[in-house]
Formats: C-alpha cells, sequence, structure tokens
C-alpha cells in the first residue's frame, strides 16, 4: 500500500477504528510522512484502539502506551534514552487525543514544551472524550451537546496552540485532513525540525458528532471555512501566520451538518458566530506583529 | 574515573555517589524535602563533567517516574529519587513500571505523609506502595544505602523489576559518617553496561503497554510473582559478590545477638540501630533478647525470617507507620510470615516513632520488658 507521494504506509489496514473515521485517517498521513524511524507514544484514547490490542498493531513502528496524563512525559523519557544510548536521529511522535491534552495531560505537556524536548506532539483533537462515549473536554466548543453536557455546554473551547505557542517552542500549528495538502507540509515542516513542536489536527468524529459515515470531511471542510477552527501556525511562540484566510461560510452551516448543536436557537447560533468573529479578529491581529504578542 | 576513598557523607549524598557510580544514563527528578540533597549532589556532579547522564527536571514527582518508565523500556539505565508525597503522587504509575518490568532504581527518603504536613521520618510512604511490584530494600545507614543502591540495581536489572531504596528522614538521610565510596572500576565489575535485548527501538518495532485479555494479564502477574521470587535469590548474590568486593555484606534478614534470644525484636531501617544499642543493653543486664532487621521487604523473605524467630518465644515488632484501622505493616506482615509454624513465637505489635517521635534505647528496652510480661494483642498498640 503508497501513500500519497509514495510513502510507504506505516498504519496498517484492519485496524480496529469506526467506519468513515477522520481520526485514522489523519494518523496514516502523520505516520506515513514521519516514517519508520519514529517511536510513538499513545495514551489511552480511541487511538490506542485504533493501535490494536496485543499481540497486534496497526502501526509499523514501536508504540509506547503510557497512563493518560503522562504522554509528554513518556516521550521526553524516550527522547532521552535514545539520546543518551546514540540513538537521536529516531523521531518520537505523540499522537494524543484531546482529553489526553487539554484536560488531565496538559501539566506533563506545558513541563515539556518549556524544557523545549525534542519531539512532535499530534493532538488528534475531536473535541470530547470519544473512547468513553463523547463526554466533554475543555476543548469541546460551546454549546456542544455531549453526554456529560446534554443542555449543551456553557463554556469555551480552549485555545491549546496559543497555550503552547506562549511557551516560546519552535512551532505549534493547526491542521485539518479537510485541508490534505496543508496538514501534509505542515507535517513534514514539523518533522524537520527540532526542539518542542505541537500540531492540532481537528478531527471530526462520525460518532460523538453525530455524523454521516461520509461526513467527516465535509465537516472537518466547514469548520475551517466558517472560521470555528482556523488554520494557523505559529513559530517562536510570536510569529503567526494563518494559512486559510477566506472564510465562506456562516457558523450555521457547520453547525448544521452534525447533531451536536441540535436544538439550539437563533440567539445561541448568533452568539457563537460571535465568538467565533472574535476569535477571528484576535488571529488576524496577531498575526500583524512580529514581536511579543500572546494570547489576551 | 573516582579511586575509592572514604568520606565524610550523609545518607542522601551517599546515595548520590551510587548512582553516580552506577552510571545511569537518564536521571529524571524532583525537588522534594527531605530527598533534595540527592538531587543537588546528582545535578552538581553532572554539572562539573563526573556524570553522563540525561538529567529531566520536569514538573511533577508523576512525570519523573512517567519519563523513567520509557526510559528503561528504551535501553537507558535509569535512576530517580523522591520522599513522601512524591512517591505518593507516583503510585499509579509505580504500578505501571512494575508491569512494564522496568528496572528502574529509586531512592526514597521516608518521610511522613500529609495531613497534617510534616517532615519527619515515618515509613508509611513506602510500606503503602508494598503492592505496587516494587523490590524494596530499608536502609540503617549511609554506607548501607550506598552499597544498597548499587546493588538494588543489579538485582533489578537481572530480575527485570523496578528496585526502591529506602531510608529514613534525617536519621539516616541527613546524618554523616565515614563512607566508603568505591572505585568506578570496582562498580563498573559489579555492575555491567544495562544493555536489554528487547527495548523501545525503531529497528525492532516491539511495543508496550496496548490492551491484554484475562489469560494474557493473569499470566503477567505470574511472571512477576516468579520474578520477585527470583529477585530473592538475586538479592542473595548481590549481596554476596558486593562482600567479595568490598568486604561489606548486609544479608537480607540480619540477627543480632539472637543465639539463645528468648525474645527478638523486628524492625526496619534506622529503628534497627537504636534496637542494637538496646539489645546491647539488655544482654548486658543478663536477658537473651536479640534483633531481627529487615533488609528486605519486598520481596518478602519469609523463609529467612520463620528461621530467624524459630524457637524465639516473643518477637517485639516495631512498626514506624501506621495503617489506620490494623495498626502496624510491619506486625501484620510478620504475623502473616509466621502462621503455621510448630510453637510460634507471640507476635507482640508496637507502634513506635509514628510520625518521626524519638524512640530512645532506654524506651525500646522498656517496650521489650513490659511486652514479654504479657499475652499479645491481637492489635498493634501505640507504645
Amino acid at each position: 500500500m503508497q501513500d500519497l507521494d509514495n510513502h510507504p504506509a506505516m498504519l496498517c489496514s484492519g485496524h480496529a477504528a469506526c467506519p468513515g473515521c477522520m481520526e485514522a485517517l489523519s494518523a496514516r498521513h502523520v505516520l506515513a510522512r514521519m516514517g519508520p524511524d519514529t517511536i510513538a507514544v499513545i495514551p489511552p484514547s480511541c487511538m490506542a484502539i485504533i493501535a490494536g490490542p496485543q499481540p497486534y498493531s496497526s502501526l509499523k513502528i514501536p508504540v509506547y502506551q503510557p497512563t493518560l496524563e503522562a504522554s509528554a512525559a513518556a516521550a521526553s523519557g524516550i527522547r532521552r534514552a535514545l539520546n543518551a544510548t546514540g540513538r537521536g536521529q529516531t523521531q518520537v511522535l505523540v499522537l494524543a487525543g484531546d482529553g489526553g491534552t487539554y484536560d488531565i495531560g496538559l501539566q506533563a505537556l506545558s513541563s515539556a514544551a518549556e524544557r523545549n524536548e525534542d519531539m512532535l506532539y499530534v493532538c488528534l483533537d475531536n473535541e470530547g472524550y470519544m473512547n468513553t462515549g463523547a463526554q466533554k473536554s475543555s476543548s469541546t466548543p460551546l454549546y456542544a451537546r455531549t453526554s456529560s453536557t446534554p443542555a449543551g455546554k456553557l463554556s469555551r473551547k480552549k485555545n491549546l496552540t496559543a497555550i503552547i505557542a506562549a511557551h516560546g517552542v519552535p512551532y505549534t500549528a493547526t491542521a485539518s485532513v479537510g485541508f490534505m495538502p496543508d496538514m501534509l507540509r505542515k507535517i513534514d515542516k514539523a518533522k524537520a525540525m527540532r526542539g518542542f513542536r505541537l500540531l492540532t489536527l481537528l478531527v471530526p468524529c462520525v460518532d460523538g458528532w453525530g455524523l454521516p459515515d461520509d461526513g467527516g470531511l465535509r465537516a472537518a471542510r466547514y469548520a475551517v471555512e466558517c472560521g470555528a477552527f482556523p488554520l494557523y501556525e505559529v513559530e517562536h511562540g510570536t510569529r503567526y501566520t494563518v494559512n486559510h484566510r477566506e472564510r465562506t461560510r456562516p457558523v450555521a452551516e457547520y453547525l448544521a451538518v452534525q447533531k451536536r448543536y441540535r436544538g439550539m436557537s437563533a440567539d445561541e447560533t448568533a452568539r457563537l458566530q460571535a465568538e467565533v468573529d472574535a476569535g477571528w479578529d484576535w488571529l488576524m491581529r496577531l498575526e500583524g506583529r512580529e514581536a511579543g504578542q500572546f494570547a489576551p | 574515573m573516582n579511586p575509592s576513598a572514604t568520606l565524610l557523607l550523609n545518607g542522601n549524598h551517599a546515595v548520590s555517589w551510587a548512582a553516580r557510580l552506577a552510571r545511569p544514563q537518564v536521571v529524571p527528578v524532583y525537588p522534594i524535602t527531605p530527598q533534595t540533597p540527592i538531587l543537588e549532589q546528582i545535578t552538581e556532579f553532572h554539572a562539573r563533567g563526573e556524570m553522563q547522564a540525561e538529567i529531566l527536571t520536569p514538573e511533577s514527582e508523576h512525570s519523573v517516574l512517567a519519563a523513567c518508565v520509557p526510559a528503561s523500556l528504551a535501553g537507558a539505565r535509569v535512576f530517580t529519587a523522591t520522599a513522601s508525597q512524591g512517591l505518593l503522587l507516583m503510585h499509579e504509575v509505580l504500578h505501571y513500571a512494575a508491569g512494564a518490568r522496568a528496572p528502574i532504581v529509586m531512592a526514597n527518603v521516608n518521610r511522613t505523609v500529609a495531613s497534617p504536613w510534616a517532615f519527619w521520618p515515618d515509613q508509611t510512604d513506602s510500606l503503602a506502595q508494598r503492592d505496587t511490584g516494587w523490590i524494596q530494600y530499608y536502609s540503617e545507614s549511609p554506607q548501607e544505602s550506598l552499597d544498597s543502591v548499587l546493588q538494588a540495581f543489579r538485582v533489578a536489572e537481572r530480575v527485570r523489576l523496578p528496585a526502591m531504596v529506602n531510608h529514613d528522614a534525617f536519621y539516616v538521610s541527613h546524618s554523616l559518617e565515614a563512607v566508603a565510596v568505591p572505585s568506578q572500576d570496582e562498580v563498573d565489575g559489579f555492575l555491567p553496561p544495562y544493555a536489554p535485548a528487547q527495548r523501545l527501538d525503531a529497528t525492532i518495532g516491539a511495543s508496550w503497554g496496548n490492551v491484554v485479555t484475562q489469560d494474557m494479564f493473569c499470566r503477567h502477574r505470574q511472571e512477576m510473582q516468579q520474578a520477585m521470587d527470583d529477585a530473592l535469590l538475586a538479592a542473595q548474590e548481590a549481596d554476596r559478590a558486593w562482600g567479595e568486593l568490598t568486604g561489606r555484606t548486609w544479608g537480607l534478614v540480619e540477627r543480632y545477638r539472637c543465639d539463645g534470644a528468648v525474645a527478638v525484636v523486628v524492625a526496619l531501617g534506622s529503628m534497627c540501630g537504636t534496637a542494637r544499642e538496646a539489645v546491647d543493653q539488655l544482654r548486658a543486664a543478663g536477658r537473651a533478647v536479640g534483633l531481627v532487621k529487615l533488609r528486605l521487604f519486598r520481596p518478602f523473605p519469609l523463609q529467612a525470617l520463620r528461621a530467624a524467630l524459630h524457637g524465639v518465644r516473643d518477637v517485639v515488632v516495631l512498626d514506624r507507620n501506621h495503617s489506620p484501622g490494623l495498626g502496624g505493616i510491619l506486625n501484620q506482615e510478620v504475623r502473616a510470615a509466621l502462621y503455621g509454624i510448630e510453637s510460634p513465637p507471640r507476635v507482640h505489635g508496637l507502634l513506635a516513632g509514628v510520625g518521626g517521635v524519638n524512640v530512645p534505647p532506654q524506651h525500646i528496652v522498656k517496650l521489650v520488658q513490659d511486652a514479654v510480661c504479657r499475652a499479645p494483642s491481637p492489635q498493634s498498640t501505640w507504645a
């Protein structure tokens, strides 16, 4: 099996992802681009299920599965062990969910970023605890219904990219399988760098978002096109670059393709639109500056 | 390369010297009273170019141990140190490390666990981790701590289980004595480079941690049990080999003046030093009393303990720890170990020195004198 641009596949078929899973598709490309000289760290998550039960593995590279909050610390340990034993060229790759990153893993993540540990940390962000049946995480957006916020979440989505960018790390970026060339370019760019790199991929969850089996890519595209999930990069904590500049849809169209926002009032939709607009304005202002401006 | 030397060291710095001599390749570490001098001495060695390890300073003890496990699985020798709350914060990762069969060596300075907040010697922190699958040593002196850390590496790597070397806050950690520090060459001969065939490596492809079936899990636990059984022999072997190298052996269960003893004190760690004084006083007064020091607590040296206490009338267990609702942890372990032997001794469980309360030799003398005059209580008693 050959991947795009003739990268040998590192994720094998026969894994346990749901039909139409955007996470498997995202991971497939990340792994193919990272190549065989890589060790993966995968905490408990959908990705751990996709990686397969003992004695099987869907990945052609070694996988270490730590406890849920410890991915960045575990990856640091592997990195240092590789460095100490003459294997400094091997890449250490984290494939973690948003729960393991935004929530329980944030402390270890911040510390690894502060130490500028040499790893690529990929957050497969499906905006909730999908492996346990779609509960809210701090990545879940405002008003989204989850099994722990059945009436809709009343707080905003945490801005992970800005938080980690504020550590001054070499590279933080967002990407999406809905915009494949941009995503592949960012994986390649991140792979070529050293130090701490964070890539957050929006992964629409067929089951958790209430999408049709073939609706993942459309949701991924709409999220970007309405501005709810902007595609951008931050280099060394200060240089912001927005990669997709056109907002061609109202937020309402993005909400309409999924079941997380069913029954929302026009007023709530308007407030969500206003929040997305404000976020966009903030990003545009940041992009205009060369130094010193962090998230408000 | 250091020549062997005798240095004036406290227990913590003796541990740092042992760590340096063991040549760990990765040392994740986090400061906590009263462990911090171990960290400071190691980072000082490192800064002076005398230790080549990768030193990691994460944000918590949890991340320290989370980094230790896969670093060890990737084929690096790993050392760390902690105390009290730090050890408690590591709890889930202690289980993880043992399950991963990662031969990490960790020094733990036994200190009270909060709340309320305190900094005194108390072994509840490590005894509460007895079921995590870690080999556990308890040390009485700086010299023993240095020797035990190096022995622990040899044992851990032989049986592929993590090992903890415990010594008491202040009584050992901050007390100075003349410590014989072996040369690097001597230690290199005792502890060859760590080179596991199975490791996390991009050219090998083996993984660790993914989901297993019930049967796989159960078999894995049985293998861990076997490794613990093997650790008993490996610990004896390491102590013997260390003796040949340095002239010092500590045993796993030490019998002090137990010949013909009708009453024997059983204790862990620095309490044993005080108990020796008490035994000497009692012997001087014509009382047939001895001490059994338990140096290895996991794996529990059942047979050795049963043999050591065979024929004794009264066993006085001193517990500097507290399991609310049960009492002394060592008391329960000793009682379980003696179950089923012929004409078993009477076991008196005494909670002595909990929270770091001072237990002078005269107090132990009195505890022994009182205990042998009464039937043992089923519970531990505050003493």
